[in-house]
């Protein structure tokens, strides 16, 4: 998501650390690039020239050029002026302090993304807070809009409300809530019809929608893709109904995710959860000190491990660790740890992840970034003897040949996947000598031989 | 805030008017052109989305042909617009189906919630008028009530509507419907499919597997790909076209979603690099509200109708 915009700058900053003392010249050069990098990755015009007078006020100061390294210390003012234009540190959860029950509102443009994300985040209510969630469309401008939530419930296993066609928007947001509380339902969600920030006729029926129900939250949902229109919306949306917090959609996606970055400072209000994909458990908590982080290319270890240690088998990961640490990794433990990647979804996003890969995604393809690689990859594997899986360096010719026909795989890819556990082990070796400090301070980057390949790409 | 061009499109609604009184005194204001003026009109059509590249590429043969001179707002206006319509005029080409194709196949693909299936609704209903039996394809055969969605259009506009059961395979469906078309000797046979980010590789095979299988059928098709782009998209634009084309061979461009304060800037850098056809605009929610592109109107609505220059702000702390 954010890698180009954490290439960029990087960039910047690289340049700057190269130097042992700075002018303001060189500060001024370096903020022309970060308001290009950031008009570039979508940040909205007046969010940018704040941003870059900000850090411009604060790094010119005497403190900073007499440091002993300034470009440190100038990376260090962006590194905090991100944090602050994301909304400061720590994901800030939806508020669920009201009586039951506690109405949600979900508002926002056309294909957006409401709909889904009010499936998500009744999912994410019910099975991780426990809370009984009631999902109400309120849509009855695009055709099918209340189908499609009914069949989202259905999925999600969330009760939804009886369609009942010729109500208005807001007898329907009253008969929710209505409903809620005669059958005990903890949240009612209340997904409203996409309207453009300029269509007075439908911002004022969702003024009403607000005024009927008094929700607890009123959720702004934008695309992660959005590009300066994002701050029209965002004002005009605030101005009418008094966001609360923002969902930022298609963070799955390769935008370089400027409108996150203008989201705080034009409304406002926290972002509060991303969307990441189109499965109904795509729904994620917004850390800013860690995206902050992931946009400097420092990478989100925190949420990195998080993302592991909720879907991760401990013990297969310790002994995997083990094995690692004693050189003692084979092609069964590739295949384990195939099994254990893919739990964690795509590999773009654990990329994204892990410290200095802002630099090094350029060269990727992400397009092709596919876990199918990884099925292929086990197919491979499991095609082979047990001998070969332990003792890789066996497998000639002949031994390919018949892995291949048995996994149906040509012999290239089954070179290719030797080659790429080859210098699987050849990396964990120098993981080893680092240490994990080492890793964590010098990133991915020094795993690598300088202007080497990137992590061998899967394909 | 500047207000699009493209809300005026839709007649007899209140709101485009609200905007457009303020700005009228500046036409008579004259100004020189000078480095400021010229960052602050950068500096608008950034905030378009014509990305920074782009906006400065236009800027600058602004200003090899005018500066220094003492001009108004509304020729400022005029002349920018000008400059911009040049970049799209050769893209501004009609969507026009090949009456020799029994039926002409249209596939219409995007990312998600860009406006498809509303798009494929409005195009049914203009081909209709003009006397082209039409059918649409209900081919995203993945979201939630996307099947009934387009069945309601079909409805609407009196198109029949070619569906599978859910989780259908969209090839084989298209492949069906292709056939069925040609025996009912359709002209027009419109094909919606799933959103999906250009990004995701699995999903794009998935795309160019349509197209596979019809060619088993007819190897002409599909006759045209439509891309269907959300007008109030950033820069990331550029990637989905630029993926899209390669993978799937995108032959023309519709802009959704134009009657909002979206302006749709990135047509200009996509015009720019692809020189991909924009065949349509979309500025509403009804079947009418699907236009033909035109380069100037486009241009004029980018520039915004209430383009004004604050004489003497400065650059760098000037808020719009």
């Amino acid at each position: 998501m954010f890698e180009t915009l954490s290439g960029r700058f990087s960039g910047v900053f690289d340049k700057l650390r190269g130097r042992g003392a700075l002018s303001e010249a060189d500060v001024a050069e370096a903020m022309r690039e970060v308001r290009l990098a950031m008009l570039d990755a979508d940040v909205a015009l007046p969010v940018v020239k704040d941003f870059v007078n900000k850090v411009r006020e604060r790094a010119v100061g005497q403190e900073v050029l007499d440091s002993i390294s300034p470009g440190q210390a100038v990376a260090k003012i962006v590194n905090d002026a991100l944090i602050d234009a994301l909304g400061g540190a720590g994901a800030v959860p939806l508020n669920l302090n009201n009586a039951a029950p506690i109405p949600i509102l979900m508002v926002g443009l056309q294909g957006s993304g409401k709909t889904t994300t009010s499936g998500k985040i009744a999912l994410r209510l019910q099975t991780r807070e426990r809370r009984r969630v009631l999902l109400a469309s309120l849509d009855v401008q695009r055709p099918a809009a209340q189908l499609q939530l009914q069949q989202l419930a259905e999925r999600a296993r969330v009760a939804s409300l009886p369609i009942v066609p010729g109500q208005t928007p807001v007898q329907i947001a009253q008969r929710a809530i209505e409903t809620g509380r005669r059958e005990g339902f903890d949240v009612v969600i209340l997904d409203t019809a996409g309207r453009l920030s300029i269509d007075e006729a439908l911002m004022e029926e969702v003024r009403q929608i607000r005024a009927a129900t008094n929700p607890a939250e009123t959720l702004l949902v934008v695309d992660a893709m959005t590009g300066q229109d994002a701050v029209n919306t965002a004002k005009a949306f605030n101005e009418a109904v008094g966001v609360s917090g923002v969902v930022m959609t298609r963070m799955d996606g390769d935008a370089r995710g400027g409108a996150a970055l203008s989201m705080r400072a034009i409304t406002g209000a926290p972002i509060k959860l991303t969307g990441s994909g189109e499965k109904l458990e795509a729904l994620e908590e917004f850390h800013p000190e860690r995206v902050a982080g992931r946009i400097l290319g420092l990478g989100d270890i925190a949420g990195l491990v998080e993302k592991a240690s909720e879907t991760l088998d401990h013990e297969e990961s310790e002994k995997l660790a083990l094995k690692m640490l004693r050189g003692k990794f084979d092609l069964d433990d590739y295949a384990s740890q195939l099994r254990q990647i893919q739990k964690m979804g795509s590999i773009g996003g654990i990329l994204d992840m892990l410290p200095g890969m802002g630099k090094l995604k350029g060269q990727l393809d992400e397009s092709k970034l596919d876990t199918s690689v990884f099925k292929r990859h086990q197919a491979i594997i499991s095609s082979m003897t047990k001998q070969e899986r332990r003792t890789p360096d066996i497998i000639k010719a002949s031994r390919k040949k018949r892995i291949a026909a048995g996994s149906g795989a040509t012999v290239q890819e089954v070179n290719r996947l030797l080659k790429q556990f080859d210098d699987m082990s050849t990396m964990m070796k120098r993981i080893n000598k680092l240490g994990a400090k080492g890793l964590m301070r010098q990133g991915l980057s020094a795993l690598m031989p300088k202007g080497a390949m990137p992590p061998q790409r899967p394909h | 805030m500047a207000l699009g061009f493209f809300s005026r499109l839709k007649e007899g609604l209140s709101r485009s008017t609200q905007k457009l009184g303020g700005n009228l005194s500046a036409v008579f204001t004259r100004r020189r052109l000078d480095d400021a003026a010229l960052d602050e009109l950068e500096e608008v059509l950034i905030a378009a989305d014509l990305g920074p590249a782009v906006a400065g590429r236009v800027i600058e043969s602004f200003r090899s042909s005018r500066f220094g001179a003492e001009v108004t707002d509304a020729e400022v206006r005029d002349a920018l617009s000008a400059e911009i319509a040049r970049v799209l005029e050769p893209v501004a080409v009609p969507f026009t189906p090949d009456p020799a194709r029994r039926p002409h196949v249209v596939l219409v693909v995007g990312v998600n919630g860009t406006g498809k299936t509303t798009t494929i609704g409005k195009m049914a209903l203009q081909f209709g008028r003009q006397g082209l039996r039409t059918i649409l394809v209900a081919g995203d055969t993945f979201r939630a009530a996307a099947v009934e969605q387009l069945q309601i259009w079909g409805e609407r506009v009196g198109a029949p509507v070619i569906a599978g059961p859910p989780n259908a395979d969209a090839a084989g469906l298209a492949f069906e419907a292709l056939k069925k078309g040609r025996a009912e000797g359709a002209d027009l046979l419109l094909i919606d499919t799933a959103g999906r980010l250009h990004n995701k590789g699995a999903l794009m095979e998935e795309l160019a597997k349509i197209i596979r299988v019809m060619r088993k059928f007819d190897e002409t098709a599909p006759h045209s790909v439509l891309l269907v782009l959300d007008a109030t998209t950033g820069q990331n634009a550029i990637e989905q076209v630029r993926v899209f084309k390669e993978l799937v061979a995108v032959t023309g461009l519709v802009v959704t979603k134009l009657d909002g304060s979206a302006r749709g800037g990135i047509v200009v850098a996509l015009a720019d690099q692809f020189k991909l056809p924009v065949h349509a605009v979309g500025v509403g929610e009804q079947a009418e509200d699907l236009r033909p592109f035109s380069a100037a109107d486009y241009a004029r609505g980018l520039v915004g109708e209430g383009l004004k220059l604050h004489s003497g702000a400065v650059v760098e702390q000037g808020e719009d």
